[in-house]
């Protein structure tokens, strides 16, 4: 497959269970190496880098993942955080392990996602949706400048993961920043993203802008005949088509 | 469903591939162990031959009552505050050795597995010397440690700290590195891919998730280095080993009565305060 980006582009990449998403992003990510071809970013080759570009590099990656990898028993606080370890110096990192630094900052992007009053909670004690956020605020506080996200909203209700898209919207608008995401749920995709991806079987099946994107053409990626497509929340059921 | 799974490998077999490798190792594990029980001479019959029982009530007997003489007791708590001064700054030197040895082996934390691929052998030699460097110092005993020690430092709990330092960083750095090992390294891996540096995806991504286990193990290890250190005590490097080793030579038993039963005091202590510490982390 060949895929390019400039930067500053929304780019929803839908598809099948098992198509390939995921992979993408973790390419995208440097976190897989490809058997053959070439991940390019901000014009490197990526695996051609030494150590510390690569790390520099890594530094302005954020992803976000559909299950946080977060420890359990951190706090929210320093899991946020965390996001920006590859910017601080190793005195300030173990100082902000003995007392939480830059909290305001932190708070803030809490309130934005609806979970500041988590701020001194431990990981463990917040439902699945929550720590979502909490893996979305850690982005947020990184604030690379290309923003991944693998089913960032799957644990959300719409309301909040309507909330939650829109704040990685304006991270990548103020970053400048390329903002790449997963989705199952189309009607999402469709409502956020200008550029939309279809993935299928490892190959890019369309590549085309939300505005071109055609029942017809869902029908095909999804295989299905009887114009079931995912929707948020309820997955494979036409109910909700309106 | 045409074609939707091009990466689905044929079918495997309906039967458990790995159920022969589990035979065989309960097969060669009972094959080694029965020869063994036999070469150690195991025989429960002597344990209550008449005769030996005898022998060992007489010598029973002499232990009561516990000896409480003020001059006594005042010896034995130097001793007992020694022994725990022994263990504590062995356990502590342990730990502090334990821990870079214990990163360094593990995999977890290693960014050639990531890639970029440069750098992969040197990290393979360097774990291969490091696990051979944890095998050797806690291959050696803790007492034959002691016994070279004391050469060096004279009679005392020097040589017995610095014995204790060394076996106990070879056993802490291999299970500390075999903690690491086996927690979930998920957090971490997104750490490093943040840009974060291999020891800072320790502190905020492994660390977490393992504090718990390595304190408690550090905690029981602790326990063991207090049973250690009397046992040192015999050859020489102070503490209640030393008085239990002299009282013994002059055959008094109710001194040795009452060294034991402090003894058993501090080893209930040390499951105290490992209940405790495990308490507050978690």
């Amino acid at each position: 497959m060949t895929l390019s980006a400039q930067a500053g582009e929304k780019i929803a990449v839908i598809g099948p269970s098992g198509a390939g998403k995921t992979s993408l992003l973790n390419l995208l990510a440097t976190s897989l190496r490809p058997t053959s071809g070439i991940v390019a970013l901000s014009g490197h080759d990526v695996w051609g880098l030494d150590k510390s570009a690569l790390r520099r590099l890594r530094a302005r990656i954020g992803m976000v993942h559909q299950q946080p990898p977060i420890p359990p028993k951190q706090r929210v606080v320093t899991a946020v955080l965390a996001g920006r370890l590859g910017q601080w110096s190793r005195m300030r990192a173990l100082l902000s392990l003995v007392y939480p630094l830059d909290i305001p900052a932190v708070f803030k992007i809490l309130e934005e996602l609806e979970i500041e009053d988590k701020l001194f909670n431990r990981c463990d004690e917040l439902s699945g949706g929550q720590l979502q956020r909490v893996g979305v605020a850690r982005v947020l506080y990184q604030s690379p400048t290309l923003i991944l996200a693998d089913e960032p909203v799957s644990a959300m209700d719409p309301n909040l993961s309507d909330v939650t898209i829109s704040r990685l919207h304006a991270s990548a608008e103020m970053n400048g920043a390329t903002l790449v995401a997963s989705l199952h749920a189309v009607d999402i995709a469709l409502k956020w993203f200008d550029r939309i991806v279809g993935v299928k079987a490892g190959q890019v099946a369309f590549d085309l802008s939300a505005s071109q994107i055609t029942p017809t053409l869902l029908n095909e990626l999804y295989d299905s005949e009887s114009g079931l497509i995912p929707m948020q929340g309820v997955t494979l059921t036409n109910a909700e088509q309106t | 469903m045409k074609n939707n799974r091009p990466y689905a490998s044929a079918a495997p077999p309906l039967r458990d591939p790995a159920a022969g490798k589990r035979l065989t190792g309960v097969l060669v594990g009972i094959f080694l162990l029965w020869p063994l029980l036999q070469i150690s001479q195991f025989d429960l019959a002597s344990v209550f031959d008449t005769n030996n029982l005898e022998v060992f009530g007489h010598f029973l007997i002499q232990f009561f009552p516990p000896a409480t003489g003020q001059e006594f007791l005042k010896l034995l708590f130097r001793a007992a505050i020694e022994t725990l001064a022994m263990a504590t700054a062995g356990i502590a030197l342990a730990m502090l050795f334990a821990l870079p040895l214990g990163l360094l082996l593990t995999h977890s934390l290693s960014i050639s597995r990531i890639g970029p691929g440069r750098g992969r052998f040197f990290g393979l030699g360097l774990r291969g010397f490091t696990r051979f460097l944890l095998l050797f110092i806690r291959g050696v005993p803790e007492i034959v440690w002691a016994l070279l020690l004391v050469r060096v430092f004279g009679l005392g709990p020097a040589a017995g700290v610095l014995a204790l330092a060394i076996t106990y960083s070879g056993m802490l750095g291999k299970v500390y590195s075999e903690i690491l090992e086996s927690s979930d390294t998920r957090a971490s891996r997104a750490l490093l891919l943040a840009g974060s540096s291999r020891s800072m995806a320790f502190f905020y991504g492994l660390l977490p998730g393992a504090v718990q286990e390595l304190a408690s193990y550090t905690v029981y290890r602790w326990e063991c280095a207090i049973r250690a250190s009397v046992i040192m005590g015999f050859v020489g490097a102070g503490g209640l080993g030393q008085l239990m080793d002299q009282s013994m030579k002059m055959l008094n038993g109710s001194e040795v009565s009452s060294i034991v039963i402090l003894f058993l005091l501090l080893v209930l202590m040390a499951d105290l305060i490992s209940y405790l510490i495990r308490k507050v982390l978690i």
